[in-house]
């Protein structure tokens, strides 16, 4: 080559071989990603996943036990959490309660020692941005759930953070606020121009915002790429299982394709070696309802759910532990008690491996108790 | 509200229980009479004696510097004891020594801090009665501020630290804001349990720095004269303002994180 190629763009942020714990207790193993500048970025998983612990690690709240967190390619891991150009906006906002909202949103640039005439420049200006202008002489304490992420937002992006971090933003408001705050956020990400990491446990909420998700399950990182990568690609069990609904079909791959119990053989195309244990992922939306003996499978309808656009069926095969969601467009002409066939688009299904463990055969238990209980009854 | 009507009786006569000695002092202070029983007209003469009496002058100087001085000592390392007993302790041992002194009998600590004293080869003045009375008070101080600490939201110091303030800007514009209404109910009870206490300061003070309660108490020993009434009087006064202006004080840091209703303009 005799033009050096450009050096791809060092990724804003680095977190490499991170792990954490509080005594014997794994917060965090071996976690590696990368965060790139402008991006909107979501860490994903169930409480007790080790994500708070992981954006609060980047701010500088907790050190963690060995790894390294890089900012523009320097070491951030010794630096105190106030001289860090990372700024995050608290789960429960941690507004000032006895500073008025200009008071609150200035603080930053204060402890910086901001000229006063900027200050009070840059604050009007961040006010505007978030449209609370008007309520800049108020206390947090006159202020509703929404305004008051609004004023912890602004306060948090006054100083123009590389990085701004958002612990559950939108957890402490109700659904209606809730939806037009994830637009926001979504606007205001792109106005400011600033790298956002949204900590949630909300599937939805990180699906619908980010750019890229990292799902957390464990202290450890599943899965990290596009939402629709997360979605149609699902690398893990656990992702499958916990992003969107699906049809978990655990088997075995085989020579020509993938066996579950139950199931004919299915024509699926994997990575797994031969004879491996997985799981095939069937989305909703990839089983068709047709005449019974028309499908590769045939059931009973157990229930049908109208949303509107949509309409979800639960399908009852025989030999299957759980009924077969399938998710159609308007109202469905299948009743409860129908006989059905189910047609599957096969090309869509993707197995992943059955990395359930010791946790396998925990779920069947529970999933015996019912039918136990049943024959005692 | 429900009616009670006879019910209330009970409430009332404790009322009465309470407060007629009080009452009957507050009365008497403007007898005009030698004798402390007997009514024999209205006078406001005893009160100019009252300021006129060296001794209890005397007495009251010594009360206000120890007062004062003790509830200055004690609100400042009772509430650093508190942040610190909040921020870098778990177990509730530290904790209760900490509030210990507040609930241990004045006699023991009277005499312990004596014992200590003599033992050292101190000698004993207002300076040692302003140390006993900072040991008592600072418990309350410490007990007081840790409660208010206890309802404090953490993220509000982690916040501020996050916004680039050092500790101590963090300290003074975060931490200590939130806390100014359990720090000055603190100083307050400092203040009134230090202006009347007897026993420790008894124990503590040298025979030439005696404090009110201990003049006194030396006065009264040759009988209740209606002086005594006049300055009872003065006293009440100063504790009812006190603790109003305090209550007030405490009001008005409390309503603006609250219910402030300044309006944008």
């Amino acid at each position: 080559m005799n033009t050096p190629t450009p050096t791809p763009a060092a990724p804003l942020l680095q977190v490499r071989a991170m792990n954490h714990s509080y005594g014997d207790v794994v917060a965090l193993a071996g976690i590696d990603l990368e965060i790139a500048d402008n991006e909107f970025f979501a860490l994903l998983g169930p409480s007790g996943c080790g994500k708070t612990t992981l954006l609060r690690s980047i701010a500088g709240f907790e050190t963690p036990t060995s790894g390294e967190i890089l900012l523009d390619g320097a070491d951030l891991t010794a630096m105190p959490a106030h001289k860090r150009p990372v700024n995050m906006m608290f789960q429960s906002y941690a507004l000032f309660p006895h500073m008025t909202v200009e008071a609150n949103v200035a603080y930053g640039l204060e402890s910086e020692g901001v000229g006063k005439a900027e200050v009070k420049r840059r604050v009007a200006e961040t006010l505007d941005t978030v449209g609370l202008a008007s309520f800049a002489k108020r206390r947090p304490a006159k202020l509703s759930g929404g305004q008051r992420q609004r004023v912890a937002l602004a306060r948090a992006i006054i100083k123009r953070p590389r990085l701004l971090l958002l612990d559950e933003p939108l957890s402490a408001l109700d659904r209606k606020v809730r939806a037009e705050m994830q637009l926001e956020l979504k606007r205001l990400q792109h106005e400011v121009g600033m790298t956002f990491v949204v900590v949630t446990h909300d599937q939805e909420e990180a699906m619908s915002m980010a750019d890229r998700v990292a799902v957390l399950n464990r202290g450890s990182l599943e899965q990290l790429d596009t939402p629709e990568g997360l979605y149609s690609r699902p690398a893990t069990r656990f992702v499958a299982d916990f992003i969107g609904t699906a049809n978990l079909l655990d088997g075995t791959v085989t020579t020509d394709g993938f066996a579950a119990p139950g199931w004919p053989l299915l024509a699926v195309v994997s990575a797994l070696p031969v004879g491996a244990a997985g799981t095939a992922v069937l989305r909703p939306e990839d089983v068709a309802i047709v005449a019974e003996g028309a499908g590769l499978v045939d059931g009973v309808v157990v229930d049908a759910f109208f949303l509107g656009g949509s309409s979800t069926l639960s399908i009852e095969v025989p030999g299957l532990g759980r009924p077969v969601t399938a998710t159609v467009h308007a109202a469905s002409t299948a009743r409860r008690g129908d006989r059905v066939g189910l047609r599957i688009d096969q090309s869509r299904v993707v197995v992943v491996p059955d990395d359930r463990g010791p946790v396998a055969s925990a779920v069947s238990e529970k999933a015996a108790v019912p039918s136990s209980a049943q024959a005692a009854s | 509200m429900p009616k009670l009507g006879l019910l209330r009786l009970p409430l009332w006569l404790t009322y009465v229980f309470l407060y007629l000695p009080i009452l009957v002092v507050v009365i008497l202070s403007f007898n005009d009479s030698e004798s402390l029983f007997v009514w024999k007209g209205f006078s406001l003469r005893w009160y100019p004696e009252l300021f006129a009496d060296s001794a209890v002058m005397a007495g009251l100087r010594n009360t206000v510097i120890v007062a004062t001085t003790a509830t200055v000592l004690a609100t400042v390392l009772g509430t650093l004891m508190a942040v610190g007993i909040h921020r870098y302790t778990k177990g509730g041992l530290v904790r209760a020594f900490a509030i210990a002194p507040a609930l241990l009998p004045d006699l023991l600590l009277g005499i312990g801090i004596l014992s200590v004293f003599s033992l050292l080869g101190l000698t004993l003045g207002l300076h040692s009665v302003i140390m006993a009375h900072t040991v008592f008070a600072m418990a309350f101080v410490t007990a007081i501020v840790l409660a208010r600490l206890a309802h404090l939201d953490p993220s509000l110091e982690e916040a501020s630290r996050d916004l680039g303030a050092t500790a101590s800007r963090t300290f003074f514009r975060v931490t200590l804001p939130q806390l100014a209404p359990g720090i000055v109910a603190g100083a307050l009870l400092a203040f009134t349990l230090s202006l009347d206490e007897f026993v420790i300061a008894f124990f503590t003070s040298a025979p030439t720095t005696p404090t009110l309660p201990i003049t006194i108490y030396s006065m009264v020993r040759f009988g209740v004269t209606p002086e005594i009434n006049a300055l009872a009087t003065v006293l009440l006064l100063v504790s009812v303002v006190t603790v109003i202006g305090a209550q007030r004080l405490t009001r008005t840091t409390d309503t603006t994180r609250t219910t402030d209703t300044t309006e944008a303009p």
